[in-house]
C-alpha cells in the first residue's frame, strides 16, 4: 500500500519532505514517526498509522508534494506476495548493475550508456549504495568529474538522512507562513462557524491551596502549574459533554470518545499552534503537566509529530499568570468548541456571607451553534468550575 | 561564585528560553516576564535550570524574588552564600558552586 502526505490541518495543500526516518526494508509499527514534513506550522514528524515493511521511498528529500502523494510503498502483513513496485513518479530511477561486492568500488565514475533521462552521471558504487539504502540519485549533489556521483556523496546524503534531527533540523518556525496558515484556518471558522460564547467566573484559590502544598516538597522540574489542572478539569468535563469534543465536517457533527485537548502554545515572535495533548481525561495530573511541558518544547523546537497537529478534538488556551481576565477564543475548525482560561487575579468575593480576598479565573466558551446551544454551554463550563473546587480529585 | 559569574549563568538561561532578546537591553530592575514575555511556562524553565546548574532549592514561595535580573543575581547569591557557610570547611559542594 502506499503512504501518502498526510493533510496536517485544513489549510494545508502541500508538505517539503526534510527528512526520511526509515529505510527499505525497515519494519514499522503504527504510530511510528517516519519522516520530518516541513509545513506551514513548522517541521512535523510524520506517523504511520499502518504496520508493515518498507519497501520503497518514493519522493526524496527537500521535495515539496501536494497532500495525497505517495511517499513511501509499504508491505503490510496483510499484503502476501511480492509487492510490485510502480515507478517513482518524479526523476527515474536508474537500476544499478550487479558489480562483484569484494571488488573495491572504483572512485572514478563510469557514464551509463542509454537508460532513461535524463541522465545521471553516477559511479556503479553510488548507485549500489543509493540502491540498497533508497536514495534517489536525482537528490544527490554530484562532486564528481563533471558532477558525476561517487559513493561519497551518496554517503553524504545518507548521513543527512540518518542523523539525529535534532542537528540537522532547520531551527525555528517560518512565523510568516505560520500567520498565513493562521490566517486561513480563522477566516474560514469566522466564515463557517456561528460561534456563540459564555463566561463564568470561578474561585480557584483551592487549586492555588493544593497547588502550593503539593509542589512545596517537589524539585522544580515535578512542580505543577495551574494550566494542568485547567486541561484536566476541561477534559473530564467533556465527558458528560460530548457535543464540544470532536469534529464538524461535511454538514454534520461528528463526536469523539477520545479527548484530545489542544494546547494553545504561543510562538516566540508571534505565532499560534495547538497541538493535541492525547487521551487528557484518563491522565494523572503529573502526566498531564509533563506532557505539555514536552508539547510545548517540542513545538517550539519545531518536533511536533502529525497526530498532534491533526487530531485535537477541542482547544484549551490559558493564560496563566499574566494577560488578561478573559480571552474569547475562535474555533480551530473542524473542531467545534475553544475554552479560554484568563489570568488569575485576587479579586474581592462573598463566601458564607462574608466578603474575602480570592483567586478568582474568568473562564470562556466559544461553542458552535449548529452543533450545541448556550444553555449545554453554561453547563458545560459550570462542570468545568465545580471540577476545581477539588483539585485533588483531578 | 562571583556577581559576575552569577549574572552569567542567569543570562544564559534567560537566553535559552528567550533566544531573541537582547539582554543588554533588559532593565535589571524590570519584571523579566513582562520585559522578556516569558510565561508561566519558561519561568518554570528558568528556575528549573538553575536549581539544576547551581544546585540550589528555590521554593515556589520566593519565585516572586526572581522576577527581576537584580533580584535573581541577589537571591541566588544569598543562597550560594547560605549554602558555603552551612557547609563544613573542605566539604564538597556542587562544583558549579565552587
Amino acid at each position: 500500500m502506499e503512504f501518502r502526505m498526510p493533510s496536517l490541518g485544513a489549510d494545508m495543500e502541500a508538505g517539503t519532505l526534510m527528512e526520511w526516518l526509515v529505510k527499505p526494508g525497515d519494519i514499522v509499527k503504527r504510530g511510528d514517526v517516519v519522516a520530518v514534513v516541513d509545513t506551514q506550522k513548522g517541521a512535523i514528524e510524520v506517523e504511520i498509522y499502518q504496520a508493515g515493511r518498507i519497501e520503497q521511498l518514493l519522493v526524496g528529500l527537500d521535495t515539496k508534494v501536494p497532500v495525497g502523494t505517495p511517499l513511501a510503498l509499504l508491505r503490510t502483513e496483510a499484503e502476501a506476495g511480492p509487492v510490485e513496485v510502480p515507478p517513482p513518479p518524479a526523476a527515474p530511477r536508474i537500476t544499478p548493475s550487479r558489480i562483484a561486492p569484494t571488488t573495491p568500488p572504483p572512485i572514478p565514475t563510469v557514464i551509463v550508456g542509454p537508460g532513461p533521462a535524463p541522465q545521471l552521471r553516477a559511479s556503479p558504487a553510488a548507485r549500489r549504495l543509493a540502491q540498497e539504502r533508497g536514495i534517489d540519485l536525482a537528490t544527490v549533489t554530484g562532486s564528481g568529474p563533471g558532477g558525476a556521483i561517487t559513493s561519497e556523496d551518496v554517503e553524504r546524503r545518507l548521513t543527512k538522512v540518518a542523523a539525529p534531527p535534532e542537528e540537522k533540523r532547520a531551527a525555528g518556525i517560518d512565523l510568516g507562513a505560520m500567520r498565513v496558515a493562521i490566517a486561513a484556518a480563522m477566516a474560514r471558522s469566522k466564515r463557517e462557524i456561528p460561534h456563540y460564547y459564555l463566561e463564568h467566573q470561578v474561585d480557584v484559590t483551592p487549586c492555588e491551596r493544593w497547588l502550593s502544598e503539593q509542589n512545596a516538597p517537589r524539585p522544580p522540574e515535578d512542580r505543577l502549574l495551574i494550566g494542568a489542572l485547567a486541561i484536566k478539569a476541561t477534559a473530564l468535563a467533556l465527558r458528560r459533554f460530548p457535543a464540544f469534543n470532536g469534529f464538524y465536517r461535511d454538514g454534520k457533527f461528528e463526536p469523539v470518545q477520545a479527548v484530545h485537548i489542544g494546547v494553545a502554545i504561543a510562538i516566540r515572535g508571534g505565532g499560534l499552534a495547538a497541538p493535541a495533548l492525547h487521551d487528557a481525561d484518563g491522565l494523572l495530573l503529573d502526566e498531564v503537566m509533563a506532557r505539555m511541558r514536552d508539547l510545548v518544547q517540542r513545538m517550539r523546537a519545531g518536533r511536533i509529530r502529525s497526530s498532534e497537529i491533526s487530531d485535537p478534538t477541542i482547544t484549551v488556551s490559558s493564560l496563566g499568570e499574566r494577560g488578561v481576565e478573559a480571552l474569547y477564543g475562535v474555533i480551530y475548525p473542524p473542531q467545534v468548541a475553544i475554552v479560554g482560561f484568563g489570568k488569575v487575579v485576587t479579586r474581592p468575593w462573598v463566601i458564607d456571607g462574608a466578603i474575602g480576598p480570592r483567586s478568582v479565573v474568568t473562564i470562556t466558551l466559544a461553542g458552535d451553534h449548529r452543533v450545541s446551544d448556550g444553555h449545554a454551554g453554561a453547563l458545560f463550563l459550570a462542570e468545568i468550575g465545580k471540577l476545581l473546587q477539588e483539585p485533588g480529585k483531578l | 561564585m562571583s556577581d559576575i559569574d552569577i549574572r552569567k549563568v542567569v543570562e544564559e538561561e534567560l537566553n535559552n528560553i528567550a533566544p531573541e532578546v537582547d539582554l543588554g537591553q533588559i532593565d535589571s530592575a524590570a519584571d523579566l516576564r513582562e520585559a522578556m514575555d516569558i510565561d508561566s511556562m519558561d519561568f518554570l524553565n528558568f528556575i528549573t535550570a538553575i536549581h539544576h546548574r547551581l544546585g540550589i532549592d528555590i521554593p515556589e514561595l520566593d519565585y516572586p524574588k526572581l522576577f527581576t535580573l537584580m533580584g535573581s543575581i541577589a537571591y541566588i547569591d544569598a543562597k550560594l552564600k547560605a549554602a558555603k557557610a552551612i557547609a563544613p570547611p573542605g566539604a564538597a559542594r556542587p562544583s558549579a558552586a565552587s
